[in-house]
Parts: structure tokens; sequence; C-alpha cells
């Protein structure tokens, strides 16, 4: 616990540091730390293999680093688990979404924490009305709160998984391939939601295999390669040669 | 697999006004046959009171059994074993009814169908067995128990407070078997439509990963819902023996065909995330009505069976076109 307020805004919400890892005798990511302050975007680049997904299941909670911490508003935490992590206001926008696509858009918005009345009944106005109020904030353009995710196109799917987890993360949202199912039209859509998460005070870290789409949101990009972190580099200070160097290794000129 | 789900979306929009149709399937299937009884039985007797309010109370124990399996279907899962554990509850609970009493009677009966579920839903939900697998096998197994329970004999029940209670029984003028399907769609409806379980039955049978990943236990649901429609199978062989004044090792044996038929009209997917205990109730009294009907056409047992087969085949048809992708 920090005493003094001012300290810990200016904290990151998310810190690793020195994080390993390794399944039996493969290490799959060493020597990884990053930081993600309030209303940052970081991007995680590298390729297939480079240890992206590893990386976002342990911030995630599904695997425990094998040494490291990681350190969420100046607290060190310890997570066995998805729901710890959730608990620790960070939230997951998986690749495939992870919505329940026959129910409507305010159940998927709440699924797994309904809020209920005083007679253990949900409470379906409190859920649409949440609901209609963060999918306007959002712009995201959904027929209603009561479609069926189903009846939905890819964008509108992808904006209802970022604003359910908008709603819910106090601290870190995680997207993995925001865009990679989407189109032209909704790609520039869901990097614009994207881009407004910034003004909530909460980091961002995305994963993109789009460099066009890392240079356009992110304020930083972290390069993995191998399990292994090649660097950081602040967007404005970096071009995309450099970038690409960095993943695969070739020569830095 | 995202690409996927894009083209199965902008499908679905297509479908969308179709698809809104399949929900109310079950009511004109209903009207519609009732409306064809009613004018081709006038003369028969189809349209009395005394008729039709037999008709929901014979439905009564595949009513009971087909909200069990609304919750079932719902989570993605299946129960073949329904039909034989009203069998055994019914025994369990004639014999314990004679020997011990009411109560020991009710709970050996409850209690044996909450057992048979309990036994389906840990291996489903914990030896992560397939539901259709599993209750194939406990549906033949308990068919065997029941038979080996008296011998193939069937056991009488005296107690005159339990066939009143589950049978015969009148209550401020309504017969019992009509207030226990009230009351059983009642609170099943309200379990499955407003609370946050039959939410998370909902979502498992959606989409297990998604709610998995959303702090859902699928196997404490998975073992939930089964447990569920075990025990309202108990009830239901409990209302058998109660409306029979007997139990017998044969009852609920042709149950199944006609419970899973009344769910899926009733508009709830096999496969799972959708469905309505309103939809079952109607679905289940659609077959009561057609069975009735059928007989009062004077049709021979076996053109019945044809007859019936071919009209769930329709409706069936009807209600799933939309939901094979």
């Amino acid at each position: 616990m920090t005493a003094n307020p001012n300290v810990n805004a200016a904290a990151p919400v998310l810190q690793l540091q020195d994080i390993r890892k390794t399944f039996g005798g493969i290490t799959a990511i060493e020597n990884f730390s990053l930081e993600v302050r309030p209303g940052e975007i970081v991007a995680l680049v590298g390729d297939n293999g480079a240890g992206k997904s590893t990386l976002i299941k342990i911030i995630s909670g599904v695997y425990t680093p094998t040494s490291g911490t990681i350190t969420i508003e100046g607290e060190s935490v310890a997570m066995s688990n998805a729901t710890m992590a959730r608990a620790h206001g960070i939230e997951v926008v998986y690749q495939d979404l992870a919505l329940a696509d026959q129910q409507t858009v305010y159940m998927n918005m709440f699924l797994g924490r309904e809020p209920v009345n005083g007679f253990g009944l949900l409470d379906r106005r409190r859920m649409i009305n949440e609901t209609e109020k963060l999918v306007k904030e959002l712009d995201v353009r959904i027929p209603s709160a009561h479609a069926a995710v189903r009846d939905l196109s890819g964008g509108q799917r992808q904006g209802v998984a970022i604003a359910r987890a908008t709603h819910w993360a106090s601290k870190l949202i995680l997207l993995d391939e925001p865009t990679a199912a989407l189109g032209v039209a909704e790609t520039a859509k869901v990097e614009e939601i994207v881009l407004s998460l910034k003004q909530r005070n909460i980091g961002v870290l995305i994963i993109s295999h789009s460099l066009d789409q890392v240079f356009k949101l992110a304020d930083r990009i972290c390069v993995l390669r191998r399990g292994k972190q090649i660097g950081v580099r602040e967007t404005d200070k970096t071009d995309k040669n450099e970038i690409i160097a960095m993943i695969t290794g070739l020569q830095q000129h | 697999m995202p690409s996927a789900n894009t083209s199965a979306a902008s499908q679905a929009n297509s479908f969308a006004s179709r698809f809104n149709l399949q929900q109310y399937v079950v009511y004109f299937g209903f009207l519609a046959i009732f409306l064809f009884f009613a004018i081709v039985l006038k003369d028969s007797g189809f349209l009395t009171v005394r008729n039709l309010s037999n008709i929901v109370l014979q439905t009564a124990p595949a009513t009971i059994m087909a909200i069990g399996l609304v919750f079932v279907m719902s989570a993605g899962e299946i129960d073949l074993s329904i039909g034989s554990t009203v069998a055994v509850a019914a025994l369990a609970a004639a014999v314990t009814v004679n020997e011990y009493g009411l109560v020991a009677g009710v709970l050996a009966g409850i209690g044996a169908g909450l057992l048979i579920g309990l036994l389906n839903g840990a291996l489903v939900a914990y030896v992560k067995l397939p539901s259709f697998l599993v209750t194939l096998a406990t549906m033949g197994l308990f068919a065997g128990v029941a038979r080996s329970m008296t011998d193939l004999r069937s056991i009488p029940v005296t107690d005159s407070t339990f066939t009143g209670f589950f049978g015969s029984g009148v209550f401020l003028g309504i017969p019992s078997l009509i207030w226990w399907t009230a009351i059983a769609v009642a609170v099943g409806h309200i379990i499955y439509r407003e609370t946050r379980f039959g939410a998370h039955v909902l979502a498992i049978g959606d989409n297990a990963r998604a709610a998995s990943v959303s702090g859902i236990s699928v196997p404490k649901m998975r073992l939930a819902v089964l447990m569920i429609s075990g025990g309202l199978a108990g009830l239901a062989g409990l209302l058998y023996a109660g409306r029979l004044q007997a139990a017998k090792y044969t009852l609920g044996e042709t149950d199944l065909m006609t419970v899973i038929a009344a769910v899926i009209v009733g508009g709830t997917l096999l496969n799972g995330g959708k469905g309505s205990i309103i939809g079952a109730l109607v679905g289940s009294l659609m077959m009561g009505m057609l069975n009735n009907g059928l007989i009062l056409m004077g049709l021979s047992v076996s053109d019945q069976m044809i007859v019936r087969g071919l009209i769930i085949l329709a409706a069936v048809a009807v209600s799933l076109r939309e939901k094979s992708r």
C-alpha cells in the first residue's frame, strides 16, 4: 500500500519484472519486463511462436510465471486463474471473443457477473441500461442491447467484446488480435474504439500482426522474439523498418 | 474461429425473421392440431371438459420430465435415462410408502431420481464422458434395475394420502396433477428465465469456453442440470404411481421420445443455448392431445404410432430447420 495517492496515480497499472516461464525444459519467456501506465496503449509484437500468447496468459492469470513479479498499481500479485486477474481489474478480449452467440448483447456484457435484485432474480433493467450507456459512449453501433450476438456483424461483435472488457476493467485491458477477422471499415471502427479507451485512464496491451495498426494505436511497442524481449520503443521515435528488423532479427540499419 | 463466426453472423441476419417464427411453431402446431380434432372429432367427445382435462392429467408426468430436459438440453447435454428413472423412482416410492409411510415414500422416489442424476452428472461433468453415451448406458442399466427390483411384479400403492397427493386428489377444485404441472412449470420457468443459474445454463450450452473464462463453473452446471432432470423424473415417477395407484417397471418406458419431441418442438435447441419451459409445456400438451385425438379417431395402435411419428418428424423438422448450421 502506498500512502501518497499522487504516487499511486502516476504508478503503472501493470508492471512485469523479470518474468520467466518454462514448460518442462523449454523456456517460453525469459527476462521480460514491461510497464503499462494508465491511459497508455502498448503493443506487443513478434512473430508466431515468439511468446505473445504465453505472456497474455500470464497477465490474465491462466499461467503462473516460473519466476518474476507481477505488480498491479504498485501491489505485487500472485494469480492462479482468470477469475483472480478479473478481480484485480484486468480484462481480456480473446481472439475468439468468448461471446455466447444466442444470448443477447446485454447478457453477454454481464456473462458470469449478472446483477440480481432483492428477490435473487436477474436485474435486466440495470443490465440493459448499463449496456446501452456504454455502447453509446464507445460508439459501438449495434441495433439494440436486446439483439442476439449471432445477429451482429464481426465488427459489432468485436465492439461488444471490447465494451464488456471496458465495463469491467478498472486497470488493464488485453486485446488479442482485435481486428484479425474484420474488413477495412470495421477495422477502422474498432481502432477508433480502442483509441477512445485512453480517456478512461486504464492501460491497454494490444497484440497485433498489423504494424500499420500498431503504429496508429500504440504509444510504445514491445518486441518479442523467441521468448526474449528484444526491446521497447516509443512509437514516435522509431519506424517500421526498425521494428521489422527487431521482429525478424535481421540486421538493423 | 473468427472468420467462421463472421460469416455465420451475416447469414444469421438474413435468417433472423424466419428464426423468430420458429419459436412460435409449437403454438401454431398446437392450435392447428386442436382445431383439426375439434372439427373432425366434434361428435366423438374430444371437446368435452372431461376429455380435455384428461389430456392435461395424462401429460403431467411427461411435462414434468420435459422441464428437466429443457435445462439439460439448454446446457448442451442430453438425458436419455429419464424413462428408466421414472420406473425406478416409482417402484422405490411404492415399496417404501407401503412399508414406511408417505414421507419416506416421497423421499425414496425423489431421492432415487436425484441419485441417478448425480451418477449421470458426475460421469459427464468430472469424468468428462459425453452425456449421450452416459445416459444411453444408464437408461439400459436402470431399466434393468427396475425390472429386478420387484421381479417384474407390479406393486400396488394403497396409501390414500399418497395417491391423493400425487394422483386423484383435488385441491381448491383443481386436480392435484394440474397443480403439480402448474407449480413445476412456474418454478421451472422462473429459474430458467429469471435467475443467474438459468442464465449460466444457457451460457454453457451456448459457448462453454466463453462461460468458463467468464468465471462460470462448467462442470458444476453440468452436474446440476442432470440432477434437476433426475429429480424431476423422480417426481414424474411419483405422479405415475399416484395416478395409477401402482408402480411397475414399464412406467415411463415409452416417454423418452414424446418428451424429447415436446422439448424440441417447444423451441429448445438440441445443441443448447436456447430454450423455453412454456414451449415445452405446450409441446407436451400437443403430444398428449395428438395421442388422445388419434385414439378417439379409432386408429389402431400401429397406425397411431405411425401417424404420431410422422407428425413429430414434421414438427421437429420445422423447428430445427434454422438451427442446423
